[in-house]
């Protein structure tokens, strides 16, 4: 270490000033940049900028594990991708048989709520994307995606594996986009059982295997084994995608809420391959516009979460009895109060959750009818 | 010679960032020491002029490009690790590796505090405790890191 003592005669302030005066200089520089960044979000562009700059060198550090890949796949026997080929055709086949039955199911389903023709499936435009860089501990949970801005990418967009719901755009570069987890500490996810109906929120435990439902009422519906699908309230995922599976429902009677977790169905860590989706816009069950979902990450603005009240058929048979009385005297599908995703989080609520996101039924059919 | 010593500084670092971004399991990754701040410390000790507090400040920035929740965080917190380390250097750089190690201790948790306080304000708070483990695994590996960085410096000069 002493052999850096070259050049240690000379005095330290030299040009620049003192390093006291210049470290002045470059906390101020710090601190006015995290306002800007945290307060005024004017610093997007530089973040765009720095992050495609940063790129090359996750990609750089992303290559051995790629090299390694690729080698092992590039070796792999005839039998090996025979028997993967016979296994993805039959694969393939299984998947057309249920395309089908879908499609029957939907055009029955439009015919029975009356609409002319059956909507269109909500997502519009898939894009695959690899994983350049993984970030998985206890603190932070985020992909690196090869796609960015120059693909169509914004932020704010989901991203979903063949198996379920992973997360959502965070920082989007020019050639590269930030995602964070739904299992990311930080991260929550407004979703609806589908056995009952209930609507809570999955917060993210820290791990890649479990999502945290800590705001679910002791009593509450809910057993291990339960699917949990977007509710479609957040403005950034669409409704019904499958998220989790229940795994433990802990009720302890000193303790006013259930202690309920649940298993990601997607696999984060075994990945090397997502999907990022566009969803049609003027679908019923497509999240609201981008321009709302952006700010919306973590703290939302009450004015942007309401969306108008789309007819869902799970919603309509506990309110069809009152039906008639429903609909406002202004006969407009007015959009719903900032209640509905206020009501969400607060548990026992779920009826007036229901009976308010039924309440203009007959009133919004019409814009519903022309897709 | 400053020259000569920059482009290794540069070099080191550049070594140092693909370290903290290299995907690692999450076991490795919660013990993962903060290398481009020891590397920094290093430099700014040992050849406080080469980098100085330029250095400190845009490894920081590099820090919260990829990992920050908000541009300036790192930064604020290296360039005040830098800042001591270069006002101290003679001091620190005339004490045995334990006591080096020790002193790596306290500015790695000072760094951490820096963080933690300012996520907090940000809006970001990470409690969890794990988050502390790196100042610990940071302060082992100081005496082979620093042992490592001066070989290299030696060997060059």
């Amino acid at each position: 270490m002493a052999a850096f003592g070259t050049g240690a005669d000379r005095p330290l302030g030299g040009r620049g000033g003192s390093p006291g005066f210049r470290f002045t200089l470059y906390a101020l520089l710090s601190v006015i940049m995290m306002y800007l960044d945290q307060r005024a979000h004017y610093l997007e562009q530089v973040r765009y900028v720095l992050q495609a700059a940063a790129y090359p060198l996750q990609l750089a550090v992303n290559s051995p594990p790629a090299a390694w890949r690729w080698l092992k796949e590039s070796l792999q026997s005839r039998e090996t991708l025979q028997a993967e080929n016979t296994r993805l055709r039959a694969g393939a086949r299984d998947l057309e048989l249920r395309t089908m039955r879908y499609e029957a199911l939907a055009r029955e389903n439009g015919e029975l709520r009356g609409l002319r023709e059956a909507l269109p499936p909500v997502a519009d435009r898939w894009l695959p994307a690899e994983i350049v860089n993984i970030q998985l501990n206890t603190l932070r949970q985020r992909l690196l995606l090869n796609r960015g801005a120059a693909n169509g990418v914004f932020k704010g967009q989901a991203v979903l594996d063949d198996k379920g719901l992973i997360g959502q755009t965070t920082h989007v570069g020019p050639w590269s986009a930030e995602v964070i987890l739904i299992t990311d500490p930080e991260h929550a996810v407004p979703v609806r059982v589908e056995r009952t109906g209930l609507r809570t929120i999955a917060v993210g435990a820290g791990d890649t295997t479990s999502l945290a439902l800590p705001y679910l009422p002791g009593n509450a519906d809910i057993r291990s084994g339960d699917l949990l699908v977007t509710s479609g309230l957040d403005g950034v995922f669409p409704e019904g995608y499958p998220v989790a599976r229940v795994t433990e429902v802990h009720r302890d009677a000193v303790q006013p809420l259930a202690q309920v977790r649940a298993a990601p169905l997607a696999h984060v860590d075994s990945d090397s391959e997502v999907m990022l989706v566009w969803f049609r816009a003027d679908h019923p069950a497509a999240p609201a516009p981008a321009e709302s979902a952006a700010g919306g990450l973590k703290s939302g603005n009450p004015a942007m979460q309401p969306q108008p009240a789309a007819p869902k058929s799970h919603a309509t048979p506990q309110a069809a009895p009152h039906e008639p009385a429903a609909p406002p005297p202004h006969g407009e599908p007015a959009p719903l109060p900032a209640q509905q995703t206020a009501a969400a989080e607060k548990p026992g609520e779920r009826q007036s959750v229901q009976a308010a996101e039924a309440v203009p039924p007959a009133a919004a059919a019409p814009p519903q009818g022309q897709p | 010679m400053i020259r000569d010593s920059r482009t290794r500084l540069l070099l080191s670092a550049l070594v140092a960032l693909i370290l903290t971004v290299l995907p690692l399991p999450w076991w490795l990754d919660v013990a993962r020491p903060a290398f481009l701040v020891l590397t920094v410390i290093y430099w700014s000790v040992n050849a406080p002029r080469a980098g100085g507090l330029a250095i400190g400040f845009f490894a920081g920035l590099m820090l919260d490009v990829f990992q920050g929740p908000v541009l300036g965080e790192h930064a604020l917190a290296l360039s005040l690790i830098t800042y001591i380390a270069v006002r101290e250097h003679q001091r620190i750089r005339s004490k045995p590796a334990i006591q080096q190690a020790l002193i790596v201790l306290a500015a790695l948790v000072m760094y951490e505090v820096v963080l933690f306080m300012i996520d907090g304000w940000t809006g970001h708070p990470v409690t969890s405790p794990l988050r502390w483990v790196h100042t610990l695994s940071g302060a082992l590996i100081w005496p082979a890191a620093a042992a490592i960085l001066s070989y290299g410096a030696g060997h060059h000069a």
